[in-house]
């Protein structure tokens, strides 16, 4: 085909993926403080007009992620990349996964800490000018991810790529992409989360405005670990991936882009609900400061698990050596576990921030119990680290699996299909066996002294829970080892 | 690499159980997950019915399983059978 065919099909695929996906979560967010604004109208009407204001500017600010999308999307649409040679149509592609999906997470996340905002000056109304510098604050923090989103695109957009090869380099592009795309999702929409309980503590307790912000911008900041993986992830994809190989290095660049980004969703999210307990809880109890200050790092630090995993398995597939002739089931191997890890770390990582956040919550109401309220989070949160695990065991098999048998197309499916049953397979299992050890820290925090019957019964719910992701791993062994 | 009409029947088979099983393990994850968590914080509000509540989450979870049950048997059923 053409090579300015190929580079318009690419341009023009990318601005619809931009735009489109872009328009998603900035117009949630507005949703979410809109609907915000007017339930705190309906409180205060006589505010009705500071109020509508304080929703403009909040939405203004969501609305930043959308319109980096459409800036993307108008470029992509009308500048011609046909003279920057044939990986330009890749590079256009990724350019509006990455601006696109990355738009998500900061529109949903900019949102919901104005709505809390309002809702904040609705109870307050003497607040109101230190409630908007506190919501800009959380906003502008949420609206990162969004910014490397767009940096990633303009440096795909824009990059000179004559004189090389349509194949392997326009897989690296994509995955450069797909990783910093889906990266920003979670750190995004987690960052808005702790901005919007920022608001909400500081609503509730107006004394503690510094040290609620600090504790925000804490989290937040650990909240974005993923994200920064992610962009350097995709900036290694882009100036590291070999213009030279075959199918498997294609396959083996698109899987660590797959690994990454998707991996990075569950963490960011998950270090986003444990942040935003953790201000809940500040503002509840002022005096435990330090020790909220330390479940919420140990308990983002364990949430982080899962993505380093996918990190490690990206490094793994980026750093491998391809020299052998290629064979479609390795090169779906490659792919397959990229996708295996990926999927698989969005469960725990989210999972075990649910379970950090209510054991925020617990330590506020049981504050001279913490040593048991962090045994129940501890144990709860390394219980829902499995499936994380059997989606990284599976991951390193299919990497170091042995594919020179003769390559047939079912074989090759197979071998593709046994990443995606363990992957998706780990979602549900990671996300309640968190929901569990929650519970169980609540129960905890209610009557403490029945200590052993929660942990006896969280273990029993989170063996149950289990089952579906052995269930998964079973068939991905059967998919890899038996057909 | 030859591909009949046979083989793409196979690929597809197997791509489906992979979506069947992945997919499918989704519900019943967090539905018991969710289950296990309400009957950790009924307990601590009741902890003279714990064998009660344990009884009946267990039930819970077994109803909220079969789904994934199915979602199994779909998979070996496209892997071993069609």
């Amino acid at each position: 085909m053409d090579v300015i065919f190929t580079v318009k099909t690419g341009q023009l695929l990318g601005a619809g993926l931009a735009m489109g996906l872009g328009a998603i979560g900035a117009a949630l967010g507005e949703g979410m403080t809109g609907g915000y604004a007017n339930v705190s109208i309906s409180r205060r009407t006589e505010m009705s007009s500071p109020f509508t204001r304080n929703m403009l500017v909040a939405q203004a600010v969501a609305e930043t992620s959308a319109i980096f999308a459409l800036m993307v999307a108008v470029l992509l649409l009308f500048s011609d990349m046909s003279g920057r040679g044939v990986c330009a149509g890749a590079a256009a592609i990724g350019a509006g996964i990455a601006m696109g999906l990355g738009a998500f997470g900061s529109g949903i996340g900019a949102g919901y800490s104005g709505g809390e905002a309002i809702l904040g000056v609705s109870r307050q109304p003497e607040s109101a000018s230190q409630m908007t510098t506190t919501m800009l604050v959380g906003q502008a923090v949420c609206q990162t991810p969004a910014i490397f989103s767009l940096v990633i695109a303009f440096m795909l957009m824009f990059k000179d790529y004559s004189g090389v090869n349509a194949w392997p380099y326009s897989g690296c592009l994509i995955g450069a992409g797909i990783a910093m795309g889906f990266g920003a999702i979670g750190s995004g929409w987690g960052g808005g989360q702790a901005g919007g309980s920022a608001c909400r503590g500081y609503a509730r307790q107006p004394k503690l405005r510094g040290p609620i912000v600090t504790l925000m911008l804490v989290g937040q900041a650990v909240s974005q670990t993923p994200a920064i993986f992610a962009l350097l992830v995709s900036i290694m994809l882009m100036t590291i991936g070999p213009t030279e190989g075959n199918l498997l290095v294609t396959m083996a660049f698109l899987g660590a882009g797959c690994s990454i980004g998707l991996g990075a969703v569950g963490s960011g999210m998950g270090n986003g609900v444990t942040a935003e307990a953790a201000c809940d809880a500040l503002s509840k109890e002022s005096s435990l400061s330090k020790s909220i200050m330390t479940f919420m790092l140990v308990g983002q630090a364990i949430g982080q698990t899962p993505v380093i995993f996918a990190m490690v398995v990206s490094l793994l597939l980026m750093f491998g050596n391809y020299d052998q002739a290629a064979n479609l089931p390795y090169a779906m191997a490659l792919v397959s576990a990229g996708l295996c890890i990926g999927l698989g770390a969005i469960g725990s990582g989210y999972g075990n921030g649910i379970t950090s956040a209510e054991a925020c919550d617990a330590l506020a109401v049981r504050p001279e119990k913490s040593p048991a309220v962090m045994t129940f989070m501890l144990v709860g949160q390394a219980v829902g680290q499995t499936p994380v695990i059997f989606a990284l065991m599976v991951s390193f098999m299919l990497m170091l699996g042995n594919y020179d048998q003769a390559a047939t197309l079912p074989a090759a499916m197979a071998i593709l299909a046994a990443g995606i049953a363990m992957g998706f397979g780990a979602i549900g299992p990671g996300i309640g066996n968190g929901i569990t050890a929650g519970g169980a820290c609540t129960a905890f925090a209610m009557h403490p002294e029945h200590s052993s019957l929660y942990m006896r019964t969280m273990l029993i719910a989170q063996a149950v829970a289990q089952s579906t992701a052995i269930y998964a791993l079973v068939i991905a062994f059967v998919l890899m080892f038996v057909v | 690499m030859d591909i009949g009409g046979a083989d793409l029947i196979r690929a597809a088979s197997f791509i489906g159980a992979g979506l069947a099983m992945g997919l499918g393990a989704i519900g019943p994850g967090i539905g018991e997950g969710f289950v296990g968590g309400k009957a950790c914080e009924a307990i601590g509000r009741n902890p003279d019915e714990a064998g009660l509540l344990t009884r009946t989450m267990l039930v819970a979870q077994a109803v909220s399983e079969s789904t994934g049950i199915y979602a199994l048997v779909v998979a070996l059923l496209l892997i071993f059978v069609v």
